[in-house]
């Protein structure tokens, strides 16, 4: 470097922080939902009092979230890249169905059945990704269209294998597992989604894959004149999506015992509202791990306090739509204003 | 000096358009080619095609004598060629430092690395000498490049295509946004890349600044090569001649 010298001065002035951590989390939506969590849960907490305010229903809660947590890494990686996976509760019934045909045929309560179970579902929710990812990014067709028709050849393929029956298992290890199991007083499937997520996390935020996401999101004719090789990116998002969704399907067989193939018709909208809720960007290139883990509690919580409180918990659909809508509406404002401000801000910001 | 890019015969039409008639093109280590022309003379479409985002339809481009297939941008960024579009390809959600080095970012050290983790200190490092070489006026290395203004964009996208041009450096219309102070940065950081060795190629509509800083000029009408001549012996009233074809010149190749 011969230029050191001459850099040297001129670096010092360079200053590579806009603003300290703490106002640079004030920005982030993520935060501010999380405020807005923690009001809803003091409210149910004074009104409820002990009774929502317990270790026991934080527990039940994160009964109900873990699976939804599990499906929300993959939707989150999925809307970064500006896409949508609509697909995702009828691949997870699909491998729920496989997974506990597969089980019951083999018979009995060994580990090669559990093992088997649980690669089967992992299996056949990653082939309906790997259809997702291929379709959408090699045929170029519109990720809403091709996962509406999985969402519905998923769906339709399960009630043909199972003949519209739900299906047992009989495999009380994996049950027992799913219900009985604590760790650290933790129960087992939150933990396990809880690992998910940190995992999924650290992925998104970390590494050079996560960082790929968030370009092609962002820019994707950018991201392919640098030399990221987009097309594959998408298909392993896509992939693993479905992948998930299968982990997600042995979680569902493990808490309930049996297949629910009428039961997941709202699970993709739900997972996209808590993604959406949780400040990342329908538009792609922006969001984070942490605020859909926040966005999934925000209607866990109401619902689960409209019922202690006694209101009609049917309510909860209500106010989840109303802070869908208002999450995004505050989004998009506080990015116009910032979109605005950015000059005289950045002058502001020199100042300081 | 031995030309490190050249180009002779491409051809491209886009329907009935002719975009490239026949174009030929070189350029040496080490100097700077001004690469002019009115409007749809050619010049974006034959950047395009030097710097693999245009399939050909006819043509041979050499690299250091051999022949080569430039099929994707990223075969051109293995001969060390790199491009500033005009549209600067940034991801406007991602930080300076998170552009710079988007596809080739620095992989963490041990073990990490292998797990595609990335030293995020380095590449900031980095960014902070390349963008500091430029003498630019982009402060928050942590704010995302959409919030930045026009001309701080600009000098991020040039200051990434200089920090990765080994041979060759494309820049189409790099300083049409930029103050005079960062205009001025400019030229002087494509003289001292010119100085390492590096072979620049400058779109301009600035014939100021093209008589300037260009070694030799090179003018493009109708999808091909009509003109070239060195730099300190032309003029505005030549240029403009060749550029719109009022001079009906016997060709003057050999002014270079």
């Amino acid at each position: 470097m011969t230029t050191a010298t001459t850099t040297a001065d001129v670096r010092t002035e360079l200053d590579d922080d806009s603003g300290t951590v703490w106002q640079r989390l004030a920005r982030t939506q993520a935060v501010w939902i999380l405020g807005v969590l923690v009001l809803i849960v003091a409210f149910f907490s004074i009104v409820g009092g002990r009774r929502f305010l317990s270790a026991n229903n934080f527990s039940l809660i994160s009964q109900n979230l873990a699976v939804l947590a599990v499906l929300g890494v993959g939707m989150t990686f999925v809307i970064i890249t500006s896409g949508i996976d609509l697909s995702i509760g009828s691949v997870l019934v699909f491998a729920s169905v496989i997974s506990a045909k597969l089980m019951s045929a083999m018979g009995g309560d060994g580990a090669g059945v559990v093992v088997v179970g649980i690669l089967a579902a992992i299996v056949a929710g990653a082939a309906w990704g790997w259809l997702n990812g291929f379709l959408i990014a090699m045929a170029k067709i519109p990720a809403l269209i091709v996962t509406l028709g999985t969402l519905s050849a998923a769906l339709g393929l399960a009630y043909v294998l199972s003949k519209g029956v739900n299906i047992a298992v009989d495999a009380t290890s994996l049950t027992d597992f799913g219900i009985y199991t604590r760790i650290a007083g933790v129960p087992a499937l939150p933990l396990l989604a809880l690992v998910i997520v940190v995992i999924g996390g650290i992925a998104l935020h970390r590494t050079r894959f996560g960082r790929h996401t968030y370009a092609i999101g962002s820019n994707q004719e950018a991201a392919r004149r640098v030399g990221i090789r987009v097309n594959r990116h998408l298909m392993w998002v896509y992939l693993l999506t479905g992948l998930l969704a299968g982990v997600g399907a042995v979680m569902y067989l493990a808490q309930f015992g049996t297949t629910t193939i009428g039961g997941q018709s709202l699970t993709n909208l739900n997972v996209i509202a808590a993604v959406v809720i949780g400040g990342t960007s329908i538009f792609g290139g922006y969001g984070s791990m942490f605020g859909t883990v926040v966005g999934l509690f925000i209607p866990a919580v109401l619902q689960s306090g409209f019922v202690i409180i006694g209101v009609d918990p049917f309510w909860q659909g209500v106010a989840v739509g109303a802070v869908l809508i208002a999450a995004v509406y505050v989004d998009q404002s506080r990015r116009a204003a910032a979109q605005r401000g950015a000059k005289s801000t950045r002058k502001g910001r020199h100042n300081v | 000096m031995a030309a490190v890019l050249t180009a002779e015969g491409l051809s491209r039409s886009f329907g009935h358009v002719m975009a490239l008639n026949g174009a030929d093109f070189d350029v040496e280590a080490g100097e700077v080619v001004a690469l002019i022309g009115d409007n749809g003379a050619g010049k974006s479409t034959l950047v395009k095609a030097l710097t693999g985002n245009l399939a050909l339809d006819a043509g041979v481009v050499q690299f250091e004598g051999r022949a080569i297939v430039l099929d994707s941008p990223a075969e051109a960024s293995r001969f060390g060629i790199e491009v500033v579009h005009q549209d600067l390809a940034l991801a406007p959600h991602l930080n300076p430092a998170q552009n710079m080095f988007l596809g080739r970012e620095i992989p963490a050290k041990g073990v990490l690395g292998w797990f595609g983790f990335m030293d995020n200190k380095e590449m900031r490092d980095r960014t902070r000498t390349g963008l500091a070489d430029l003498g630019g006026t982009v402060r928050a290395l942590n704010a995302p490049v959409g919030e930045m203004s026009g001309g701080q964009r600009q000098q991020i996208a040039i200051a990434r295509a200089m920090q990765w041009a080994s041979k060759v450096i494309f820049l189409d219309e790099p300083t049409a946004a930029l103050g005079v102070v960062q205009t001025r940065n400019v030229l002087d950081s494509i003289k001292r890349i010119r100085d390492r060795g590096v072979a620049v190629v400058l779109i301009s509509h600035s014939m100021p600044e093209v008589l300037e800083i260009a070694d030799r000029v090179q003018v493009l009408r109708l999808g091909r090569r009509v003109a070239t001549y060195a730099g300190k012996d032309t003029n505005v009233e030549q240029l403009v001649g060749a550029m719109t074809g009022a001079l009906d010149f016997q060709h003057t190749e050999n002014a270079a």
